[in-house]
């Protein structure tokens, strides 16, 4: 499905945060923000809510411990116990840096792969972008657009918010 | 729109936009490799041959190739990996510890620092491996059952907590450094130009385009990875100097081993870093991001951290002749006056009177000067390894076991072969990836410019006017010294 998009093209971060406030303000909705680097208080300025990928890392890092010390105890305090310099079967004390480790291990790993999975990020032979200088140097508000929306009205709000730039630009599969 | 400091200096000089630093960076990705990479590349390539003959024949004629004897089981193989992996320490030091203090200053350097981390464990776990005598089996270090019958591996010893840390400490960093490229790779991506470089750049890129909600999980996951790695660096020093401390053996079993040990891994860390950045910002050109402020601040790291390897030397020295136990004040005595007092000699000289002369602003401030000590500093902390291992091991408990150590060129070999191993993977990087954060350092860019406060550098007929709405202007200057 193609999607038409207005792109209002701003040059520096913080005029974009005020536009981007503003242009809301005005009832319009943002599809998206491009930008090259991350802007502070742009999540509350575009109301995206917190991520919860602290919660995600919490219990990912718990598996990882409960894991380990599972791991250790079971072996060589159940399957097959082995005095070693004397020490009990389960010396939890030596237990300590594995456990430590594996927490890490799982609790990074396991985030990770959920911040790509939930971000659609994966390697793809080509990626369609709208404007290829959001990686570079300019900001960039998409809007999505249809034939009803008016444009002359729309490119007057950007303006007026400081966009140096209104462009439109067709996007299948986006 | 740009706070100037009259305080703090600039973290960037020469008035940089947001497109300069693009420029600036990838300038040696796209451009054609240069004379002086080939050159650099080709005799690090070399070394890597060195590497791969010695290692082939440490295979096929086995450990005796090494110079190892009966009572000196542990050497340079050792000390190699000591030293590559606390080489590493310090890339996860700037991207983590320095991340949640809010170093501002860390965003020129992390990229490489922490590209060099990956490296020198690479090379690390080389040693280790060799060691094994088959590597083929290395697999068994892990939670097999052994020979896949019964038997697991002991969890009680500090060996196989090495294997977790190591492989933990691996894996980590390299995902932390990956998800900092993916941004700067579809900086790149955007910009190229070639078939080969879309589609490589696009797949290394994962698909990212900067919106808002990715950046703002991509931020989230940074702070993440940063706390949980604070910990990590920390522990896998520790662990490193557990596999001595826990032993019984004099100049070894020593309480102080973690915190001595963590704090020279970062000692020689920023000593590499220091190295590698001198030559990087010159070859690169990119003196105006890893400026003469940088090299100064990572000298006052390597200086604080230098001397409290200092106090633990005489620490050690102080409890070997207070403890009154005799193996152990021999084990000390003889580091300092046995036959190998010129190691122990190196070690003192390199490690604690040098890292003293940094107090001097001058010194701090030379570039030249940075150079010689990052380098005398490394040969240090390569010697205070060796002084630990092998003096403690070549005179025990019987005399007449009593032995020296000396390498074989297969010895020498490996280690100068994992140098090129080393240097080839880091040319590697600084040709084919960026070598500085770009989204970060554009992220910091604007309270750290030096040039007056102008608008950032566009045409000024493009410049969009600033706009007053609700009665807040646009451009209003943020004053960003006031939450000091």
């Amino acid at each position: 499905m193609t999607k038409r998009f207005a792109l209002g093209i701003f040059e520096d971060e913080d005029v974009l945060l005020h536009a981007v406030e503003n242009v809301r303000e005005a009832g319009v909705k943002i599809y998206e923000v491009f930008s090259p680097f991350p802007i502070h208080g742009i999540d509350d300025a575009l109301g995206i809510e917190r991520s919860r990928l602290p919660i995600a890392a919490f219990f990912f890092g718990l598996t990882g411990l409960a894991f380990a010390l599972w791991l250790q105890i079971y072996t060589l305090g159940f399957d097959w116990p082995m005095i070693i310099g004397g020490k009990p079967h389960i010396a939890l004390p030596a237990f300590i840096p594995v456990a430590f480790e594996l927490t890490v291990l799982f609790c990074c790993h396991g985030m990770v792969i959920t911040f790509y999975t939930i971000s659609n990020l994966y390697p793809r032979w080509k990626t369609p972008v709208l404007d290829v200088r959001s990686t570079d140097d300019k900001f960039v508000m998409a809007i999505e657009v249809n034939e009803n929306t008016d444009m002359n009205k729309l490119t007057q709000i950007l303006r007026e918010n400081g966009a140096s730039e209104v462009n439109q630009k067709e996007m299948s599969k986006f | 729109m740009q706070h100037v400091s009259p305080v703090r200096e600039p973290l960037v000089t020469g008035g940089k936009t947001y497109h300069d630093v693009t420029q600036d960076v990838c300038r040696q990705v796209e451009a054609a490799p240069n004379i002086r990479w080939m050159a650099a590349l080709s005799v690090a390539l070399l070394l890597l041959g060195v590497f791969f003959y010695s290692v082939y024949r440490t295979l096929w004629y086995g450990i005796g190739e090494w110079g190892l004897n009966k009572t000196i089981g542990w050497a340079w193989d050792i000390t190699n990996f000591v030293w590559w992996v606390g080489i590493g320490h310090a890339g996860t030091l700037i991207s983590a510890v320095l991340l949640l203090f809010r170093q501002k200053w860390r965003t020129s350097i992390n990229r490489a620092a922490e590209a060099m981390t990956i490296f020198a464990v690479i090379c690390a776990a080389m040693f280790p491996v060799l060691h094994m005598g088959r590597p083929w089996l290395a697999y068994w270090v892990f939670p097999l059952q052994n020979t896949f019958g019964s038997l697991w591996v002991n969890f009680n010893s500090p060996l196989l907590w090495d294997v977790f840390a190591i492989s933990t400490y691996f894996t980590v960093s390299l995902v932390f450094w990956y998800t900092g490229l993916v941004p700067d790779f579809a900086t790149i991506r955007d910009r190229a130009k070639g078939p080969i470089a879309k589609v490589a750049y696009s797949l290394l890129s994962m698909g990212w385009k900067g919106s808002a909600k990715h950046w703002s999980r991509y931020e989230t996951v940074s702070l993440i990875l940063a706390g949980v790695s604070t910990p990590l660096v920390l522990s896998v020093h520790t662990i490193v100097s557990m596999d001595f401390a826990t032993s019984v053996v004099p100049g070894w079993h020593t309480t102080i081993f973690p915190p001595y040990f963590v704090a020279g891994a970062i000692f020689s860390g920023f000593a590499m870093v220091l190295t590698l950045m001198l030559i990087t910002r010159v070859v690169f050109k990119l003196e105006d991001y890893i400026t003469i402020e940088h090299i100064a601040l990572m000298n006052k790291i390597m200086m604080v951290t230098g001397s409290i390897v200092g106090v633990a030397y005489i620490t050690e020295f102080f409890i070997a002749w207070y403890s009154q136990v005799e193996y152990e004040s021999y084990a000390f005595i003889n580091r300092a006056t046995g036959p190998y007092w010129w190691a122990y000699a190196a070690m003192m000289t390199c490690n604690v009177i040098t890292p003293q002369l940094v107090w001097f602003r001058k010194v701090r401030y030379s570039i030249p000067l940075t150079f010689i000590l990052s380098i005398i500093v490394n040969i240090g902390m390569w010697f205070e390894r060796f002084v630990i291992i092998v003096t403690s091991l070549h005179r025990d408990y019987l005399p007449s076991s009593w032995a020296m150590f000396s390498p074989t060129i297969i010895d020498i070999g490996i280690y100068v072969g994992t140098i090129g191993l080393f240097f080839t993977l880091f040319l590697l990087f600084a040709k084919f990836f960026p070598v500085i954060n770009m989204a970060e350092v554009k992220s910091v860019l604007k309270y750290t410019v030096d040039n007056g406060p102008t608008y950032t550098g566009h045409d000024p007929h493009h410049a969009p006017q600033p706009v007053t709405t609700h009665g807040v202007p646009a451009s209003a200057p943020v004053n960003y010294d006031k939450h000091d």
